[in-house]
């Protein structure tokens, strides 16, 4: 299996030299991909409306965002079935605006996978080589490279509607990749997998990308999904790329307070900017009081602003933590009850009913088989937080 | 227990309804013409014998059993006149199939294509002429293709022609009225085969590489073939029996197998060789009446 694979890497970077020649192939320092003003309306809906994006090659990015955001659109121009009303769209330098979807590099894995019904799997796979002119021969090879490299052996004369959802999955996944494109598009294309079959096949489409080193740009609303998968994430929202970040950078520094809402569970609290002491803000809140917070790195417009905390980062305790006074670093504590009790296996969710009249959510990780320590409803606890911890987002 | 509960007593008549339907309005009639099949010719009322008398005794209905005979399916056999005329029929339907497949397609095509909202003001264009009875509409083209008819003036005046064209009492006449009676009868199951088709499949094609032409070939029209299939049946099988059509606008030389059994039945009396006549034309679509029931009844699997 090992060897097989090391042939495929092996013949795939081959390929892509072949297929780009000396000079079609972008240095290194320019992205691959790179989207410029790009804006598409439908009627009088600006469905994307001005995104710019580069991509560089071997990278495997994510565009993320709720369902109408515009992303599938974006996608859907890339592979050449929408054309843009302005902007450019560059792949290795060339304009491919004029590039009809039937001579792109590009290929597209499609959310319900599109599968031929009346062909079978191996024909199926087959289809997009034999549009390249390939040898019957070097077809049957590479065709039988695919099955292998995606596990479908021995299914390859089965039709589409004799699959699982999952096989077909990979069907889908190895026609797509059949041509060995220089960007792989995918469209959702773990929406249609259980739980469990998503997760599994989440490490394994990774573990391709790295092997083939092609560049993939998968579309999802699913945020864990992009954060597992992607070096770096686009999210949109109505039509706008609002923020493009590393899955971390997106998580722990998100730009807006809409990212900051989209991208996992959060804590706000709304309020004003008091005073400011060296890299430390106080900030009044109506829901939980004064509140300590690091100074973020650009300076504020606003003083209204809102402080967000994801709920790992706030502790509970019986009673509160001895604050650091030798860093001089004061401590968040608010006092409160426990109100909701949430077990998730791995970490549990707490809600406190702040005395300041706010609730605060907290996860914290279950570390030990038997805790002692759990917290009950009704229990009064301190929930702290260091101001590190805290974000600042204008409102 | 619970299991025999699952059909109530109106659900187990609606699933009995069609099969009484079907003896009533089908068997019970085809017994009359298969037993009419068999008879001789009389003059008589009615023009056949021997005649079942049940209130005549078990000896009687023996007689009339054993007077039974298929001497007029061998008539049909031997006589060149109705060989001549079922194959005819064959023909013309064939040939009037192909040419409603090479129309129709390509309409129903641009129909699927359309945005939806056109989409159903071209089935409103498709289904407009059934608002007016199919008779006056084939007196219309009798009208239009006849000596100083519309299409000959037309000719006449654009000075493409010296002379009237004649047209009516021709073949072309008959494929004409065909072609324009049943065009609706194959383009409505092709547009409802290409308009449930999902259009990420020719984009999956076209991005595999397929120029247009190919996305066609290799994955529209294969898929669509149960549509090509359901629509060329639903027009072949009464097109072989078609009879207005051919006695208003063909000539009168060479005769359908509707035609024949006309003139058996009216001008002739013969009943017992019409009712053969009728037997053995529905015999003869037999076999694409059940290619048609088979390619509905995949259509009805696939679409659960």
């Amino acid at each position: 299996m090992a060897e097989e694979l090391s042939d495929i890497e092996a013949s795939a970077d081959r390929t892509v030299a072949a297929a780009a020649g000396p000079d079609a192939y972008p240095p290194s320092d320019e992205p691959l991909l790179r989207i410029e003003g790009v804006v598409k309306s439908f009627g009088g809906f600006r469905a994307v409306d001005g995104v710019s994006l580069d991509i560089r090659a071997g990278e495997f990015f994510a565009l993320l965002g709720p369902s109408g955001c515009g992303k599938t659109t974006l996608l859907r121009m890339l592979a050449g079935f929408e054309a843009p009303d302005a902007g450019r769209i560059l792949l290795g330098g060339r304009d491919i605006a004029p590039t009809l979807p039937h001579e792109r590099p590009i290929n597209m894995m499609f959310q319900n996978y599109a599968l031929f019904p009346h062909l079978s799997v191996r024909d199926n796979i087959a289809f997009g080589l034999k549009r390249m002119g390939m040898a019957r021969a070097d077809i049957a090879a590479r065709v039988a490279e695919m099955v292998a490299l995606v596990k479908l052996g021995g299914l390859e004369k089965r039709k589409p509607d004799q699959l699982s959802g999952g096989q077909r999955q990979r069907v889908a996944l190895a026609r797509s990749l059949a041509r060995r494109p220089k960007v792989l598009l995918l469209d959702e294309p773990l929406a249609a997998l259980d739980k469990k079959l998503r997760e599994s096949t989440q490490g394994e489409l990774l573990e391709l990308q790295r092997r083939l080193g092609m560049t993939f740009i998968i579309v999802t609303h699913d945020q864990e999904e992009a954060m597992t998968m992607a070096d770096r994430i686009g999210v949109m929202d109505a039509g706008r790329l609002d923020q493009v970040a590393a899955p971390r950078e997106l998580y722990e520094a998100p730009r807006s307070r809409w990212i900051a809402e989209f991208v996992g569970d959060i804590n706000l609290f709304d309020g004003e900017l008091q005073s400011q002491d060296g890299h430390r803000l106080t900030i009044a809140t109506r829901d939980a009081g004064a509140l300590l917070v690091a100074a973020p790195d650009r300076a504020l417009d606003k003083a209204k602003v809102s402080i967000a905390i994801r709920p790992e980062k706030v502790k509970l305790s019986r009673r509160g933590p001895a604050s650091d006074a030798g860093q001089g670093s004061a401590i968040n504590r608010l006092d409160g009850v426990v109100t909701d009790v949430c077990y998730l296996g791995g970490t549990t969710t707490y809600k406190v009913r702040l005395d300041a009249g706010g609730t605060v959510r907290s996860s914290m990780a279950n570390t030990a088989r038997i805790d002692i320590d759990a917290y009950g409803i009704d229990q009064h606890v301190v929930a702290w937080f260091t101001p590190d911890d805290c974000l600042v987002l204008e409102q | 227990m619970s299991a025999r509960r699952i059909f109530t007593r109106p659900a187990r008549f609606a699933a009995i309804a069609p099969y009484g339907w079907m003896v009533l309005f089908f068997l019970v009639p085809f017994a009359f013409v298969l037993k009419i099949s068999l008879s001789q010719t009389a003059i008589a009322q009615p023009p056949y014998e021997p005649l079942f008398d049940l209130t005549a005794g078990w000896q009687a209905v023996r007689a009339a059993l054993a007077a039974l005979s298929l001497d007029n399916f061998k008539l049909l056999a031997s006589d060149s006149l109705y060989v001549f005329a079922y194959v005819r029929s064959l023909y013309v339907s064939l040939t009037a199939t192909a040419i409603l497949l090479l129309i129709g397609y390509p309409i129903a095509y641009g129909m699927a294509r359309l945005p939806k909202r056109w989409q159903a003001v071209a089935m409103v264009l498709v289904i407009v002429p059934f608002w007016t009875s199919f008779l006056i509409r084939i007196y219309a083209w009798i009208n239009i293709l006849q000596h100083d008819g519309l299409l000959n003036q037309i000719l006449l005046a654009l000075h493409i022609v010296s002379r009237p064209v004649v047209w009516l009492s021709t073949d072309s006449a008959m494929y004409l009225g065909i072609v324009y009676s049943y065009l609706p009868f194959i383009i409505l199951p092709l547009y409802a085969t290409l308009a449930k088709m999902e259009p990420a499949l020719e984009e999956a094609a076209a991005d595999l590489g397929a120029p247009p032409w190919q996305v066609f070939w290799l994955v529209t029209f294969p898929l669509s073939l149960p549509g090509v299939g359901a629509g060329a049946l639903l027009c072949f099988i009464p097109i072989v029996g078609e009879f207005v059509i051919p006695d208003l606008l063909a000539g009168s030389n060479s005769l359908m197998i509707g035609q024949t059994l006309w003139l058996e039945f009216f001008t002739n009396k013969d009943w017992p060789v019409a009712s053969a006549a009728a037997i053995v034309l529905l015999v003869v679509l037999l076999a694409p009446l059940l290619l048609y029931d088979r390619l509905q009844r995949r259509q009805l699997e696939q679409g659960r």
